[in-house]
C-alpha cells in the first residue's frame, strides 16, 4: 500500500463529486474573514481562484512575476475551451467528455479528477459569459462551437484565435473587482523563492521584489501554487520567457511530491528553430492541419536542394512528394493526435528528409485546399495566422507551403495532489497545469483552459473550506517566527550564493546547454541509454553551473539575470528528475516515447501491467536520488484498450 | 454633472460643442464673403453686411458667437497644457507615426495662427466697421440707401496690399486645414461616430475644410488678379 | 528564406539604473544579425555581449514573445513597438532594419509609467484604471445559462474587436497627449457591446474616467495615432462609443 492517499470520494463515478462536496467542511463567513491564503501565478487558474476565494471572505494575497495579472501565459492559448454543454445536440455528455479526455490522456490520469473536471465544465461556460468573455456567437445569437483533434463531438467555445486571452481577461477583470473591494492584496513583480512550513504545514512563502530586490515574508493558513508547467526546462518551448517551475520546486524540496515529470506534450505544429539566436518557438494552431496537408520529398537528393536552397518546395512535383501522415495513418491522415504526428516529423527529418538548412523541419501545405475551396475561404479560415507566420519567416503561405516543426508545448506532470487538490503538505494546494492530475500522459486541445478554470472556480474554493475548517482557531500567522527568518535567511544566502560565483558564463548559456540535453535525450523520442546519459550530463552541468555562472547588475535592484540564475538552477535539477521519471516509466504513453516500448510498426506500446500508476518523487536531498512512490491508477468506468489512429 | 468640466472627455465636449457653432458660423461668413467676388459694384455685399448688422436676431447671436470663440480659444489653451503635463518627457526619436503636417497632431498651433488672424482680421475690419469708422465706409455705395461701404473697405484692402492678400489666403487655407480635424472630431468627441459613420465624417470633413479654404482664399486671390 | 546577415548595426538605448536616477542614451554595435532575428533576440545577444564585457545588461520588458501578452514595451525609431504594423516589439523582425543603421531604442515616454530601469516601465496605472471598473459585477456561481440571453454575433464580433486589447500601452506611448483613452474605450465598449456588461455601464464609464484622469494621462484629441500605433488595430470608433456612454452617464446624473 502507497503512502499515497489519493482521497478519492467512495460511490459511483457520477456520484463522486455531490457526495464529496455533502460531506467536507464549511468555514462560517465570520471565520473566512480570519483566515488568510496565498496564490501563487495568475493566470486561468490562479486567478480565478484568487478572485472566487475572495469573493467567498477569503484574504487572500495573489502573487505574479509580470506587471500585471493579465500577463500571465494562459493568455496565449489560442484554439478553445471544452465543455460538456451538449448545445450542439450531437450526444455529448459529461460522460463523453471524461471518457474522451481519460482515453486522450492514454490511460494515465486519475479517473475521478477527470470526471469531476467534466461535470463542473459546463458551470464554467456560463460563468464566463456572465463576466463578459466575448464568446463565438451564431447568428441567432447563441454560443458557436467547434470541433478539436481527438473527438467525436463538437464542444469547444472560442473567442477567435484568442480564447486564452479572454477567459484569463474574464478572470483577471473578477480579480480586480477583488482588488478594488480590498480582498485581495495584488503582489506584482513578485516572485516566490521559498515556502514557509510550520510543524509541517504550509503557512507562507519568501518572495523576492523584482523592482527593489527586497527580499520579503508573507504568511497565510495555506498556499495555493498556481504558477504553470515547466517545459521552459527545454529552453526552446512555447511558454513564455519568464514560465518557471521554480514555485513547484521549492515546495517538492520542502516534502511536496513531484507526480509524473516526464509527461510533457509536444506540439507538432510550431515555426521552426531559426539560427542559434531563438529565443522561443511560436506555435501555429493545431487547426491548421484540417485543411493542410503535411510531406517531405520522396527522394533524398530533393531534401538535400531543398536544404541548400537549389531548389523550392514548388519545384517538386506532387508524384515526388511524401504525403507520409496520409501514407501511415490513413483513417486519421493529417488530423491524427499531436504526440503521433509530432513522433511522425521527427521520423522523417531523422530519416533525412527534412527540408530547412537545418533538416528540422517538413511541409504544410495548403495549395491543395487553396485549389479546392479557393483562397478566400482559406484567408477567412486562417487568414491570421496565416500573416503571422508571414511575420515571423517572411514567406507567404498563401503561395508557398509553411514549415512546421514539432516543439515542447505543455507540462502534464507536475506536483502531486489528492482529489482536493491538496499536496502532501497540508495547506499547500497545487492547481491548473502545476499539478498533475486531469491530463494523464497527453493532453487534449482545449482542454488546459478548461482545467485551469475549473480547479480555480469551481473545485479549489470548495475543497480548500475543507482544510480551512481545522484552521480557524489559528491566528494570523506571525511572520516573524523562526521559521520565516530561516526561510529568509535561506534564500537570502541562496540569491547570494548564485551572485557571487562571479564565474565567467552568462546563465542563458547554461539554459540552452540544458535544453540542448533534454530536447536530444529526453525528448520526443527517449531510451534508457540517453536517459542514463543525460542524467550524468544534467549533474556535471549543474557542477558547472555552480562554478562558472555569471550575474551582472546588482542585488538590491532589477536585475533579470539573477532572477533567470534562480530560474535555471532548479530547472537544472528538475531536468534531472525529468530524466530519471523517464528513465524509470520502461512503457510509451502519451506524450512519453520509449523506444525500447514500440510495436514493430514503431507505434507507441503501453503497458498497463507495469506501469498504470502514477510516479510520485520524493525529494531526498540534493546529492541523494528521490524515492518513487506509486499511486496506482484503477479504471473502474472505463476499459484500456491501445489507442490506434491507423 | 459634477466635474464634468474639467474631466478629460467634459473639457472636450465644449471644444466640440463650440467648435460645431463657429463651424456653422463660418459657413454663413463665407457665403456672404463670396458676394465680394460675384458683384464688383459691392451692392450685394453692401446689402448682406447692412442686414448682418441690423437683423436683430443677429444682434442677439453675436454675443454668443464671441462667447464661443472665447470658450473656444481659453479651453484649448488649457486643453493642451494638462496634456503636455501628461507627457514629461519627449521622444529623442520623435514621432514618425503622423506626418509632421497632419492637421490633428497641430490644432494647437493651427488655432494659434488662425487667432493671430482673427485678431488682425477684426482689427480690419470689425472695429473700423463698428468702433472707429473708417472714411471707406462713409462713400456712396450706388444703390442710394443709408448703409456702410463695407465692399469699399474690403475691396480697398485687398487691391492696395498685396502682403495681406497673401496673410488672408494662409489665413483661409489655415482655418480649412482646421475643420479637416475639427468638424469629425467634434462629432466623435460627442459619441455620434462609430465605424461606418467615422468615414463618412472624415468625408464632410475634407470637404467642408476643402470649400472653406480653396472659398476664403478665392476673395484676396480674385481681388490680387483682377485689379 | 535565408535571411541576410547585418554586419554591423549600431544600437543607441536608454539606460537609466533606477527611478530617480538621470539617465542618458548608450550607443553599443552588433555585429552578424540574422534579419531573421527578432528585435528582442537581437537586444538579448546585445546583453550577452554586455555581460561578457563586464557591464550591467539593459532591462527590459517581455515575456510571451508572442504578441499577446502584452509585457514589451519598446519604442524604437519614432514607433511605439517599432516601424511594423499591427506588430508587438517581439513580433518585429530585423528585416525592418538595414545595414549600419542606427536604432534608437526608448522606454515609453508617459508621465503616468514611471521609468523602472533602462526600458522597463511601470504600467500600474493601467492596472488602477481596470481595478476602477473594467469587470462586470458577478461573484462566481449562480450565474444564468450561457445560452439564456442571445447575444446578436455582430455585437459579439464587435465586443471581441475592444477585448483583443492586451494593454501593452502602445496607444499612451504613442499619443502625444499620453493619452490612455483607447486602452479605456476598449474595456468600455467591450461591455458597452454585450447585455451583461449593460448593467453598470453607466458607473463603469464614469469610473474609469474619473481615474484616468486622476493618473496623470493626457486627454483625447483624436489624431488618432493610437490605432495606428495598436498591436490589434483596436479602432478609434471604440472611442467614441466610451464618449457616448461617458456622457449618457453624465447627463443622467
Amino acid at each position: 500500500m502507497s503512502i499515497l492517499n489519493s482521497k478519492i470520494p467512495e460511490g459511483p463515478i457520477s456520484q463522486k463529486w455531490s457526495n464529496h462536496k455533502e460531506k467536507i467542511k464549511v468555514v462560517s463567513p465570520n471565520n473566512k474573514r480570519k483566515l488568510e491564503v496565498i496564490v501563487i501565478g495568475t493566470g486561468l487558474a490562479g486567478a480565478s481562484a484568487a478572485a472566487s476565494l475572495s469573493e467567498l471572505g477569503y484574504n487572500v494575497k495573489a502573487f505574479c512575476y509580470q506587471d500585471s495579472p493579465r500577463r500571465a501565459h494562459s493568455i496565449a492559448a489560442q484554439g478553445g475551451i471544452n465543455a460538456a454543454k451538449n448545445y450542439q445536440n450531437d450526444n455529448d455528455s459529461v460522460y463523453r467528455l471524461f471518457y474522451d479526455t481519460v482515453k486522450g490522456g492514454d490511460y494515465r490520469s486519475r479517473e475521478s479528477n477527470v470526471y469531476r473536471l467534466a461535470e463542473v465544465s459546463p458551470n464554467i461556460i456560463d460563468q464566463c459569459v456572465a463576466q463578459g468573455v466575448p464568446f463565438a456567437r451564431e447568428y441567432g445569437g447563441l454560443l458557436s462551437n467547434r470541433s478539436f483533434g481527438g473527438v467525436l463531438v463538437s464542444r469547444t467555445f472560442y473567442a477567435r484565435g484568442q480564447t486564452g486571452q479572454q477567459l484569463l481577461l474574464g478572470a483577471y477583470s473578477a480579480l480586480n473587482r477583488q482588488i478594488a473591494e480590498g480582498g485581495v492584496k495584488m503582489y506584482t513583480r513578485h516572485e516566490m523563492i521559498d515556502l514557509v512550513t510550520i510543524d509541517g504545514k504550509a503557512r507562507g512563502i519568501i518572495a523576492r521584489d523584482m523592482v527593489t530586490g527586497e527580499v520579503k515574508r508573507f504568511g497565510a493558513h495555506a498556499v495555493v501554487i498556481a504558477s504553470g508547467g515547466y517545459t521552459n526546462v527545454y529552453f526552446l518551448s512555447t511558454n513564455a520567457m519568464g514560465c518557471n517551475v521554480s514555485a513547484s520546486w521549492v515546495c517538492y524540496k520542502k516534502g511536496a511530491f513531484f507526480a509524473n515529470p516526464c509527461y510533457v506534450q509536444i506540439h507538432p505544429t510550431c515555426i521552426p528553430v531559426h539560427g542559434s539566436q531563438q529565443s522561443k518557438l511560436t506555435l501555429m494552431s493545431e487547426s491548421l492541419r484540417n485543411d493542410g496537408r503535411v510531406w517531405t520529398p520522396k527522394k533524398k537528393e530533393d531534401a538535400e536542394k531543398l536544404r541548400k536552397g537549389i531548389i523550392g518546395p514548388n519545384d517538386i512535383t506532387d508524384t515526388d512528394r511524401d504525403f507520409y501522415l496520409e501514407r501511415r495513418y490513413p483513417s486519421y491522415g493529417n488530423l491524427v493526435p499531436r504526440d503521433v504526428a509530432s513522433r511522425a516529423a521527427k521520423e522523417r527529418c531523422d530519416a533525412g528528409f527534412g527540408v530547412n538548412s537545418e533538416g528540422k523541419a517538413v511541409f504544410l501545405d495548403f495549395k491543395y485546399s487553396i485549389e479546392r475551396l479557393g483562397r478566400h475561404t482559406i484567408e477567412k479560415r486562417y487568414g491570421n495566422l496565416f500573416q503571422m507566420y508571414e511575420k515571423i519567416t517572411d514567406v507567404d503561405p498563401y503561395t508557398q507551403p509553411m514549415q512546421i516543426y514539432p516543439a515542447i508545448h505543455y507540462a502534464m506532470g507536475g506536483t502531486w495532489v489528492d482529489y482536493n487538490l491538496m499536496t502532501t503538505i497540508p495547506g499547500l494546494y497545487a492547481i491548473g497545469e502545476a499539478n498533475f492530475s486531469d491530463h494523464g500522459a497527453n493532453r487534449l486541445g482545449a482542454s488546459a483552459l478548461m482545467q485551469g478554470l475549473a480547479d480555480g472556480y469551481f473545485v479549489l474554493p470548495y475543497t480548500i473550506g475543507d482544510y480551512l475548517a481545522n484552521e480557524i482557531m489559528v491566528p494570523k500567522i506571525d511572520t516573524n517566527r523562526p521559521e520565516f527568518i530561516e526561510a529568509e535567511n535561506n534564500v537570502v544566502a541562496r540569491l547570494e550564493n548564485l551572485f557571487n560565483i562571479k564565474g565567467k558564463t552568462p546563465v542563458d548559456h547554461f539554459h540552452k546547454k540544458l535544453g540542448q540535453i533534454m530536447w536530444d535525450n529526453v525528448g520526443m523520442a527517449r531510451n534508457a541509454e540517453g536517459l542514463t546519459k543525460a542524467i550524468k550530463e544534467i549533474q556535471e552541468l549543474r557542477k558547472e553551473f555552480y562554478k562558472d555562472l555569471l550575474v551582472p547588475g546588482e542585488m538590491k535592484n532589477v536585475n533579470p539575470e539573477l532572477e533567470k540564475a534562480g530560474r535555471v538552477a532548479d530547472f537544472i535539477e528538475l531536468g534531472e528528475l525529468l530524466a530519471r521519471d523517464a528513465l524509470n516509466r520502461n512503457e510509451s504513453c502519451g506524450g512519453h516515447f520509449r523506444e525500447e516500448s514500440a510495436t514493430e510498426e514503431g507505434e507507441a506500446k503501453r503497458d498497463d501491467v507495469n506501469y498504470a500508476y502514477v510516479a510520485a518523487w520524493e525529494f531526498k536531498g540534493i546529492d541523494s536520488e528521490p524515492v518513487l512512490h506509486k499511486e496506482d491508477l484503477f479504471f473502474e468506468t472505463i476499459q484500456l484498450t491501445q489507442r490506434s489512429y491507423k | 454633472m459634477s466635474n464634468f468640466l474639467s474631466a478629460s472627455i467634459g473639457r472636450k465636449v465644449f471644444m466640440s460643442l463650440t467648435g460645431l457653432f463657429l463651424i456653422s458660423f463660418l459657413l454663413i461668413h463665407l457665403t456672404l464673403n463670396l458676394f465680394l467676388i460675384f458683384d464688383d459694384s459691392g451692392n450685394l455685399f453692401n446689402q448682406a453686411a447692412h442686414f448682418m448688422a441690423t437683423n436683430p436676431m443677429i444682434r442677439i447671436v453675436e454675443p454668443i458667437l464671441a462667447l464661443g470663440f472665447i470658450i473656444h480659444i481659453i479651453w484649448s489653451g488649457w486643453i493642451t497644457l494638462e496634456n503636455m503635463k501628461a507627457r514629461p518627457q519627449g521622444y529623442a526619436s520623435g514621432d514618425k507615426l503622423l506626418k509632421w503636417w497632419e492637421p490633428s497632431k497641430n490644432m494647437f498651433i493651427l488655432g494659434g495662427m488662425i487667432f493671430i488672424f482673427l485678431v488682425l482680421h477684426i482689427l480690419n475690419f470689425w472695429v473700423k466697421m463698428k468702433i472707429t469708422g473708417d472714411p471707406l465706409l462713409d462713400q456712396a455705395n450706388g444703390t442710394g440707401e443709408e448703409m456702410h461701404n463695407a465692399y469699399a473697405l474690403v475691396s480697398n484692402l485687398f487691391i492696395n496690399n498685396p502682403l495681406y492678400d497673401i496673410i488672408y489666403m494662409i489665413g483661409g487655407i489655415f482655418v480649412g486645414l482646421h475643420i479637416t480635424h475639427g468638424f469629425w472630431s467634434a462629432f466623435q468627441t460627442i459619441g455620434l461616430s462609430n465605424i461606418n459613420w467615422m468615414k463618412r465624417l472624415k468625408f464632410v470633413a475634407n470637404l467642408i475644410g476643402f470649400v472653406f479654404a480653396i472659398g476664403f482664399s478665392s476673395i484676396p486671390l480674385y481681388f490680387l488678379i483682377k485689379f | 528564406m535565408a535571411d541576410k546577415i547585418l554586419n554591423k548595426i549600431y544600437v543607441k538605448v536608454w539606460r537609466q539604473n533606477s527611478p530617480k536616477a538621470k539617465g542618458r542614451f548608450e550607443t553599443y554595435t552588433v555585429e552578424n544579425v540574422s534579419q531573421g532575428t527578432s528585435f528582442l533576440e537581437m537586444i538579448d545577444i546585445l546583453n550577452d555581449q554586455l555581460i561578457l564585457g563586464g557591464k550591467d545588461p539593459i532591462a527590459f520588458d517581455n515575456d510571451c514573445r508572442e504578441g499577446i501578452c502584452g509585457m514589451c514595451s519598446l519604442y524604437v525609431n519614432g514607433h511605439a513597438h517599432g516601424p511594423d504594423t499591427m506588430a508587438t516589439t517581439c513580433q518585429l523582425h530585423m528585416r525592418k532594419f538595414n545595414e549600419g543603421q542606427t536604432i534608437t531604442v526608448e522606454p515609453w515616454r508617459v508621465g503616468a509609467f514611471p521609468v523602472i530601469k533602462d526600458l522597463m516601465v511601470d504600467r500600474t496605472a493601467f492596472e488602477k484604471i481596470q481595478q476602477a471598473g473594467g469587470f462586470v459585477s458577478v461573484n462566481t456561481g449562480g450565474v444564468p445559462d450561457g445560452n439564456a440571453i442571445p447575444i446578436l454575433q455582430d455585437d459579439a464580433e464587435e465586443a471581441m474587436d475592444a477585448a483583443a486589447c492586451i494593454g501593452c500601452g502602445a496607444c499612451a506611448a504613442t499619443c502625444k497627449n499620453s493619452s490612455a483613452m483607447l486602452f479605456l474605450a476598449a474595456k468600455v465598449s467591450q461591455f458597452a457591446k454585450l447585455p451583461q456588461g449593460q448593467v453598470e455601464a453607466k458607473r463603469r464609464a464614469k469610473a474609469m474616467v474619473a481615474k484616468m484622469d486622476e493618473l496623470g494621462f493626457g486627454g483625447c484629441t483624436n489624431t488618432g495615432a493610437c490605432e495606428l500605433a495598436c498591436p490589434k488595430s483596436i479602432s478609434i470608433a471604440h472611442i467614441a462609443r466610451l464618449n457616448r456612454e461617458y456622457l449618457k452617464a453624465k447627463i443622467a446624473d
